[in-house]
Parts: structure tokens; C-alpha cells; sequence
């Protein structure tokens, strides 16, 4: 047998038929549904009379629209609120289980998957949404679907799929202390551009890949897709069999020692050649910040904002200058020096436990710059819950800043956590979009331990040599 | 569905590279629950001024591009969100097709769904278009997908690549949901293999 990538692994054990020009028929594992992106998808079936092949595969949770503020009071937007109702009116309808807004397991779906054991090594796993890439930290197959597939999904199990190509992000050595997985993420996504990985999915290997925990291989996973990719993919090991191991919806007994047999036999053949391949060394990475409009305009926190002038003349130099005018900057501001007003923590990028952890650790006995305004939205109701039990809500409260109920919040403000027109952001989500946290706002991406630090100083600042 | 076979028509211009579907379609506009009635959103943030007036220079408030079927643009187009509002609202507004060098992979799939056709061109075929554009009002272009070309109206004709698998499905409108229900023996059969050879993934949630 011919060696194989991860990839090809799980790729070849899900076709179910072929097309002549490799076009594939490919078999679904699991499916989850958000409010946003399945309405229309739910109301195809219902014209065609057809039902879900197999309910009991999807799992299905509102967070784009929910108030991440008291829920007691419900939802105030008529818009969001039909939308979740439209949701739980058709998980009932069709026998789908859903975690409503008041179920303490509720969460962004990309956190709750992993986090109740659905997700697992060498599944396919689909969403009607681009950060499905996230469960690949588990050396899953998932990628972000359009209405249209999710209700293909929904009545066949199935997707039809143009096979992708493949792509290895080796990154070796030991990332330096204070940098994380975002910073990582962020620097490969600089290095390739945000379109990079079109028509690829990326496997991450390398033994700094291998050092990060579960949280920081969700992370990298996720933003995947701002390099282009659908999918983002690291071989499961010791670590992610830890993590899964006990969750409520992951195997058990029997089933657990059969899965862990065949988990250990997933992982990419080591003389297999890949598409293409990048190459980046983990001590070159510092912590990074966004300074434009797209993931991939970014930079070293110690370096300064670039000149468009010396960018090639045309499309790239064009986007940058109008990158720059959007977020306010001028050519060669050091970052360190961008004064900001709101902090936002939270996404399905860094919401887990891992991250708070880490936010309380550099704000602990430190107060939120008088002019910042700061929250924390938890991925999930049981992120949430273990925060608190660690007493991390404290620490958050106490230096200044707010403590929400979860969701997806301010990463794409559809619900009312939104920026002002002008004001200037440093959030840990995953997109920095123009108006992407509110029309006008302008958003710099960074790690947990960035943002917190910004929170503090006011501004973004080194937090290798930070106190 | 709606097939696509050939298209004659008004061609506009967004000439800038990475365009995102946070901005084809803001937030807002997504929370609705029907498919149609999203040209409201098309470009919104873009379409209008800080101030909420229109903006004259964008494309779609130009007297010369009304009626477009046809948007000729950047590098990367569609990248960012899975969310099908972006080739809904297009299609809404009335455009069939997008040229540009490459579209980010969701989004291409996406069109794909509701019968709009992207075509991808080299970079320098897409610049001469843009010269081509800007030069004549009025400038329209002929595609044809049978025979996989983009034909201008000076004669020449730029050739585009497409799976034969989605040229079939759109120039038939075909039902891609019906498409696999008719294999369904085939499913059936993957589905009690892989219950035996991997029975964890077959637990009920």
C-alpha cells in the first residue's frame, strides 16, 4: 500500500462513490447546526418533504445571536430571537438534539463539539460555518459548509467534494515563553497570506505542534481558514487521547480500546510527500498583531506599522493603504505604541478554559486601563462554570473587566456586543474585517495574554519584557 | 435551481483583492431565515458613506453598471464566512457570474448551489478585462459554458477550467440533494460496513 497523509487516511475511508473526474460522494459522521446558517437549509427539507437521514448524527446549539448579558430577560432583538426560536422549532420538528440557551452545555459550537467528546480522531465533521476547521485539532476531516450542503448533509448524509490537495505547516523547535498558538497562527498566516491555502488542506506537524496542548491546537485548526484553507489538521497523540477520554458523548469500554487501536494507526506514513509544504521555526515567532484589515496584514509586536510604499505597486500595495486609512494608522508607528479602547476575550478561537487561564494569569493584581473597556466571553456554560470554580471570574472582575455569558459575542456582533464607529479593539477572535466587530470598528487580532496586557497598559505591549 | 449555459451581459467592476463575505454581505443582514430578498445587503457597508449617504464611487451606485449580470474582480474574492447570504445576495441583485484570478473555496462552492457560475481567468486575462471596462461604457461579455470560454466583444476569447462534474450539474440545473439520493443503495452499504469496521462513530447522540 502506498504511503498516505492523514488526509488520504480519512479522505479515502469516506468515499462512498467516485465520479470519472474524481468528484466524490462522501460520507458525513457528524453535523452541527448553529441558528444562523440552517433555517433555510431546514425549510428545503420541508418543501421537499424530505427528513434527515440520521438525526441522531446532529447536534445542534444557538450562539451567533445569543445576549451574552442576564438571558433571564430573553432575547430583546425580534430578529435574533425568531432566528433561535426557528431553531428549536425545527430541532423538534425533525428529533435533532439541541442544547438550548439555557442549557449549561450550551457554548460556540466549536467549542461544545470537543468539549462533549463528539469530536474524534478520523471522523468527517461538517458545520454550516467556516471555523469547523477548529476539530481538526483532533485529527478529525471538518470544514465550513454553505446552506445549501447543510441541508444536503441533513437528507443524505452526505456531501459531494472535490477532492483538495495537501498542505504540511511544519513548525519545529520550542515556541518562546509568552507566545502561544495564536502567535503561531498568526505567523503562518502571515508567511503564506490569507489565500495561501486555497484548495488545500494544511496538516500542522513538527514537534512544536506536538508540545501544544489540545486548547492551542484548536486555535491553530481554527484560523486555518483565514490562511485559506477549509481544513486544518494534527495527528492525534497521547494528549488528544487524554482529552477525549471520559467525555460524555466520546466511546467507552470496548468501543474506547477498539477507536484508540485504530486512532494509532491514523497519523500520517513518514515517507509520504505532501502538495507543498512550509517550513517555520518556532523560536522566529514573537507575539504578533494584526495591523490591517485582513488576517494576514500583521506584524511582530516590536515591529512597526509598514509602509504601503514599500509594498509591489498595484492590488497589494492599493489594499494596504486602504487597510490603513480603515484602521487609523500611519506608516511607521511602532505597534507597540496603538492605543487602544475595548478588549474583547472570547470566540471560538480562544474561549477555552486554557485561554482564561491564561488572561487571569498576566491580569492578576493589575487594573483595566481607565479608558478600556474589557470583557470576557466564555466559549461555553461549562467553560464558564470551571472558570468560576477556579475563581478566574474574580480575577477578571476585580481588574476590571466584564464577565459574560457564552457565545460568539463581539467576534462577528451579531448580537448586541458591537464597536462603536472609530473604536479600536484588541480581541482574541479570528477576523479583522472591515466592520467585522461593528460598522467603523477596527480590530487588531492577538493571543489571551496580548490582550490582557493591552487591557492593562492601554496600548499593545511587548509582554516578553512586560511585568 | 436555475441552469446556466450561456450569458450574455453588463459587466461591473469591484476592483480590489481579498474581498471578504463579511463585507458582499454585513452581519446584519444574516438573520434572517429566508433566502431570498438579501440584495438589501449586497455590499452594504461599502455601498454607503460613514454618513449613510450613497457612496457615488462604488459600482453598484454607478448609472453605467445598472442592470450587471456579470462582476469582474479581484484576487481571493469570497474568502472569510461559510454563510451562503454572500452568493444569495448577488444573485438577488441579479448577477449570474464573477470573474476573477481565484475565489476562496467555500464561496466557490457556494455559487455553484444557486446556479451563479465563477470563472476563474489568469491575472493578466482579468487586467485586460478591467482595461476593457473602464475604457467602454456599456462593455459587456459572452459566456459560454458548454465550451468553457469568455468571449469579448473585440473577439477574443479566454478559455476557463471547470470539474465536469459541476459544468454538468449547472448547465442542467440539476437538484445536487435528488443527484445523491439516487445512490442511495450505495450509502446504505458504506453505512453497514463502516458500523462494523467503526461502530464509535455510529453512537447516537
Amino acid at each position: 500500500m502506498s504511503a498516505k497523509t492523514m488526509f488520504e487516511k480519512i479522505w479515502d475511508a469516506h468515499v462512498v462513490d467516485e465520479e470519472p473526474d474524481g468528484t466524490a460522494l462522501l460520507y458525513i459522521d457528524r453535523h452541527l447546526v448553529h441558528e444562523v446558517t440552517s433555517p433555510q437549509a431546514f425549510e428545503g427539507l420541508k418543501q421537499t418533504g424530505r427528513k434527515p437521514r440520521r438525526p441522531t448524527a446532529v447536534l445542534a446549539v444557538p450562539d451567533h445571536n445569543v445576549p451574552t448579558t442576564d438571558r433571564r430577560v430573553g432575547i430583546p432583538d425580534p430578529m435574533s430571537h425568531r432566528q433561535i426560536q426557528m431553531l428549536e422549532e425545527n430541532c423538534a420538528g425533525f428529533s435533532i438534539q439541541m442544547f438550548g440557551m439555557n442549557d449549561i452545555r450550551q457554548g460556540i459550537v466549536h467549542v461544545i463539539g470537543p468539549e462533549q467528546g463528539l469530536t474524534l480522531p478520523g471522523m468527517t465533521i461538517v458545520c454550516g460555518d467556516s471555523h469547523t476547521s477548529t476539530h481538526g485539532a483532533f485529527g478529525a476531516l471538518a470544514f465550513g459548509i454553505g446552506t445549501s450542503e447543510v441541508e444536503h448533509v441533513l437528507a443524505t448524509q452526505c456531501l459531494v467534494q472535490k477532492r483538495p490537495k495537501t498542505m504540511e505547516i511544519l513548525v519545529e523547535g520550542t515556541l518562546s515563553e509568552h507566545c502561544s498558538a495564536k502567535d503561531m497562527i498568526l505567523a503562518i498566516i502571515g508567511e503564506i497570506g490569507t489565500s495561501g491555502g486555497t484548495g488545500y488542506v494544511m496538516e500542522y506537524t513538527g514537534s512544536a505542534i506536538r508540545a501544544l496542548s489540545m486548547e492551542g491546537r484548536m486555535t491553530l485548526c481554527n484560523m486555518s481558514i483565514e490562511g485559506g484553507a477549509r481544513a486544518g489538521m494534527i495527528a492525534p497523540d497521547e494528549i488528544t487521547f487524554s482529552f477525549i477520554k471520559g467525555r460524555p458523548l466520546a466511546p467507552k469500554g470496548t468501543l474506547l480500546d477498539q477507536a484508540l487501536a485504530a486512532w494509532a494507526e491514523l497519523g500520517t506514513d513518514p515517507e509520504v510527500q505532501f502538495d507543498k509544504a512550509v517550513h517555520l521555526q518556532a523560536e522566529d515567532i514573537a507575539p504578533q498583531v494584526t495591523w490591517g484589515t485582513n488576517p494576514g496584514m500583521v506584524s511582530r509586536v516590536d515591529g512597526t506599522v509598514p509602509n504601503p510604499l514599500s509594498m509591489p505597486k498595484g492590488a497589494v500595495r492599493q489594499a494596504a493603504e486602504r487597510a490603513l486609512e480603515y484602521m487609523g494608522l500611519r506608516p511607521g508607528t511602532p505597534i507597540e505604541q496603538i492605543k487602544i479602547d475595548r478588549v474583547f476575550i472570547g470566540s471560538c478561537t480562544n474561549s477555552r478554559i486554557e485561554d482564561l487561564r491564561v488572561v487571569a494569569s498576566y491580569l492578576k493584581g493589575k487594573k483595566v486601563a481607565p479608558w478600556v473597556h474589557a470583557m470576557v466571553v466564555p466559549g461555553s456554560g461549562l467553560v464558564k462554570k470551571q472558570a468560576e470554580e477556579e475563581g478566574l471570574d474574580q480575577v477578571f472582575r476585580s481588574a476590571g473587566m466584564e464577565w459574560r455569558e457564552s457565545g460568539c459575542s463581539m467576534c462577528l456582533a451579531m448580537n448586541a456586543d458591537v464597536l462603536q464607529p472609530g473604536e479600536r479593539c484588541a480581541s482574541t477572535s479570528n477576523r479583522n474585517f472591515e466592520g467585522r466587530q461593528g460598522k467603523g470598528g477596527r480590530t487588531h487580532l492577538v493571543s489571551p495574554a496580548m490582550a490582557a496586557a493591552a487591557a492593562v497598559a492601554g496600548h499593545f505591549v511587548d509582554i516578553r519584557h512586560w511585568a | 435551481m436555475e441552469a446556466f449555459t450561456t450569458l450574455t451581459g453588463l459587466v461591473a467592476v469591484l476592483d480590489r483583492v481579498n474581498v471578504d463575505t463579511d463585507q458582499i454581505i454585513p452581519k446584519q443582514y444574516l438573520k434572517t431565515i429566508h433566502r431570498t430578498g438579501l440584495k438589501e445587503g449586497l455590499f452594504a457597508d461599502w455601498r454607503h458613506r460613514p454618513d449613510g449617504s450613497l457612496d457615488p464611487l462604488f459600482f453598484m451606485n454607478q448609472t453605467r453598471y445598472q442592470g450587471a449580470t456579470i462582476l469582474l474582480t479581484g484576487d481571493n474574492f469570497g474568502c472569510g464566512s461559510s454563510r451562503e447570504h454572500a452568493p444569495w445576495a448577488l444573485l438577488d441583485y441579479g448577477i449570474r457570474s464573477l470573474l476573477a484570478p481565484s475565489f476562496a473555496d467555500i464561496f466557490f462552492s457556494n455559487c455553484f448551489q444557486n446556479g451563479i457560475l465563477p470563472v476563474r481567468l489568469q491575472a493578466h486575462e482579468i487586467q485586460q478585462l478591467f482595461d476593457a471596462v473602464h475604457a467602454q461604457e456599456g462593455y459587456r461579455l459572452m459566456i459560454d459554458l458548454p465550451s468553457q470560454k469568455v468571449k469579448t466583444p473585440e473577439g477574443t476569447s479566454f478559455h476557463f477550467d471547470i470539474d465536469p462534474f459541476r459544468k454538468t450539474g449547472l448547465i442542467q440545473g440539476l437538484d445536487a440533494i435528488d443527484l445523491t439520493l439516487q445512490r442511495e443503495p450505495a450509502i446504505a452499504a458504506y453505512e453497514a460496513r463502516r458500523k462494523q469496521e467503526v461502530p464509535w462513530l455510529f453512537q447516537d447522540l
